[in-house]
């Protein structure tokens, strides 16, 4: 540490962040490494069988596409929940803004085994649907379900903040030119909440995307139907086929970091507009 | 990609009664309102009231009956266990990095903040899958482990780790905006006034940062005890040995024996509730203090 060159009268800088990279290192970087460094061992033609098999792809097509249909869902009720929440003055909004962190504080597990009771068909939901030959449970409906109950919470909570620091004169101006309430929302408050709406989106998308515990209970696992990709990743460990695992692990890790940066640009601009 | 996720700062202001004109027309309001709650009730309320229900669906005897269960205890010890040891690694880790962050200027500083986010970005599955690699019987330090007679995959270090990485960076994600906006001129005047770093660091920094910090560990702990991916590629699921409560739920549930599965997820709820009704009231409390 050049206490000079940081010019810095406190003490602590080299201490803290050695201790962080150090850390960051071994727990984090290092690990994620070992994903790569494993595939390295294979050659283009090995990978690119382990990654293309017909099942692999199969898994690929569910968790992209339910991943998607449940991000777009929330980002439409989420946006409704969010304004009433901010919006609307109403007896217990407290305790269901703190309903709203659910999907964070209850293990995912616990979360997969209710949503399966739920919609089996002697469950509360499930029974009514049964009769209409809709079935939910060991379905893509089934992944699709819980799949937009972990992802609500990122766009709600992405979208409060916006909605809370839009100015009023703005609706003000909207109203005094004489547009009525629904042009009001439609030309002059929906606009600036798009880029955090489209953070929201993405973030429910990468979380669903890498979720395992709420999916395995109620998907069923059924090769090439019900068989999201990160429970693919199991059955081949269990089948101590590493590199096999590990090579569709590179491609969700890839995707992954793709999300991560996109979603880091949105905050950035979205940031810069508000 | 955490900050939706926890984020301290978010204060939860009444709404403002707003003029006639700004106001949105009774219909529109209604029907808003009941889609709205329409959602959370049938999909974040239901699962949670369905825990209990199926859990209590023998009766309350059947229930508390369940408990009986010695892998279910040694499967709660374990959890309670792995959070002990990784709530605490993650909040000095937390501190050391908002402090190096906030407190000091160098090269590499957005770099850092990203790196730290990676962990939220990467599939649970994929999270245990690494420490596979790294440390199980095929991996880099498997020979060597084996011949020393170390066990960390399929034991008990394994899963500690794995919930050490999943739970990474929920301390250092609350703590870094928090110290960034709070500045440096309280430590700067303790240091001109003879303090020295720690000294600084606990009658200065650490009251100022005690509710962001109690904040990150409520959300790190529920999530280190409630982890369920990641610990279920390392664990081995041996009964009694590697199971944590999370995977003990599953072993029952697959069982089929629902009122046993119901009855261990319903304590796991109950943890849930408690990490909202605790974060509501920090919350609160901030906002009363900064609001």
């Amino acid at each position: 540490m050049s206490s000079s060159r940081h010019r810095s009268v406190l003490p602590g800088f080299g201490l803290s962040l050695g201790f962080t990279l150090v850390y960051l290192s071994l727990i984090v970087l290092v690990p994620l490494a070992a994903a790569f460094i494993e595939i390295a061992g294979l050659t283009w033609a090995e990978f690119t069988a382990a990654v293309s098999d017909p099942r692999v792809v199969a898994s690929y097509k569910l968790s992209f596409g339910a991943s998607l249909a449940a991000a777009a869902v929330n980002a439409v009720f989420g946006l409704v929940v969010a304004w009433v929440l901010v919006r609307y003055p109403f007896p217990g909004r407290r305790v269901i803004d703190a309903l709203v962190d659910l999907p964070f504080a209850l293990p995912t597990a616990v979360a997969g085994i209710a949503l399966t009771a739920i919609y089996s068909k002697n469950g509360w939901v499930g029974q009514w649907l049964e009769p209409h030959g809709m079935q939910v449970a060991f379905t893509r409906v089934g992944v699709f379900v819980a799949l937009t109950f972990i992802g609500l919470p990122f766009v709600v909570r992405t979208l409060q903040p916006v909605i809370e620091e839009l100015e009023p004169e703005l609706e003000e101006a909207s109203a005094t030119l004489g547009a009525n309430r629904l042009q009001t929302l439609a030309r002059v408050v929906l606009p600036p909440l798009l880029p955090a709406l489209t953070t929201g989106f993405a973030m429910a998308f990468a979380r669903a995307l890498g979720e395992y515990g709420s999916v395995v209970f109620i998907s069923g696992n059924m090769p090439m139907k019900t068989e999201i990709t990160p429970l693919l990743i199991i059955t081949k460990l269990e089948q101590y086929d590493y590199a096999g695992a590990t090579a569709i692990a590179v491609v969700m890790l890839i995707v992954s970091f793709v999300l991560l940066l996109l979603i880091n640009l949105l905050q950035r601009r979205a940031r810069r507009i508000a | 990609m955490a900050s939706a996720l926890s984020n301290l700062q978010r204060t939860v202001s009444a709404p403002v009664v707003r003029p006639r004109a700004l106001r949105d027309p009774l219909w529109l309001r209604l029907t808003l309102m009941g889609v709205a709650f329409l959602f959370l009730a049938s999909f974040l309320l239901l699962p949670l009231v369905s825990v209990f229900a199926e859990a209590l669906r023998r009766g309350v005897g059947a229930y508390l009956e369940s408990f009986n269960d010695p892998d279910g205890w040694h499967a709660l010890r374990l959890t309670l266990l792995t959070a002990a040891i990784a709530v605490p690694a993650n909040l000095v880790f937390g501190v050391a990095a908002a402090w190096a962050v906030a407190k000091f200027e160098f090269p590499g500083k957005s770099l850092l903040i990203t790196l730290i986010d990676l962990p939220f970005a990467v599939s649970p599955v994929i999270s245990g899958l690494i420490y596979v690699l790294v440390f199980g019987a095929h991996g880099w330090f498997g020979p060597w482990l084996s011949e020393h007679d170390i066990r960390i995959v399929f034991a008990v270090p394994g899963i500690v780790l794995a919930t050490i990485f999943v739970t990474f960076p929920f301390v250092a994600r609350e703590l870094i905006p928090l110290m960034q906006a709070q500045g440096k001129d309280e430590e700067y005047a303790a240091v001109t006034l003879g303090a020295n770093g720690w000294q600084t660091f606990f009658r200065v920094t650490l009251p100022n940062i005690k509710w962001g910090l109690f904040y990150g560990v409520i959300l790190c702990n529920a999530r280190a005890m409630g982890e369920f991916g990641a610990v279920s590629v390392v664990s081995g699921h041996i009964r009694g040995e590697t199971n944590t409560l999370p995977l003990h739920v599953e072993i029952l549930y697959n069982e089929y024996q629902f009122v046993g599965a119901f009855a261990a997820a319903s304590l796991l709820a109950l943890l849930a509730i408690v990490t909202l009704v605790l974060k509501s009231a920090v919350e609160w409390a901030h906002a009363r203090r900064h609001g």
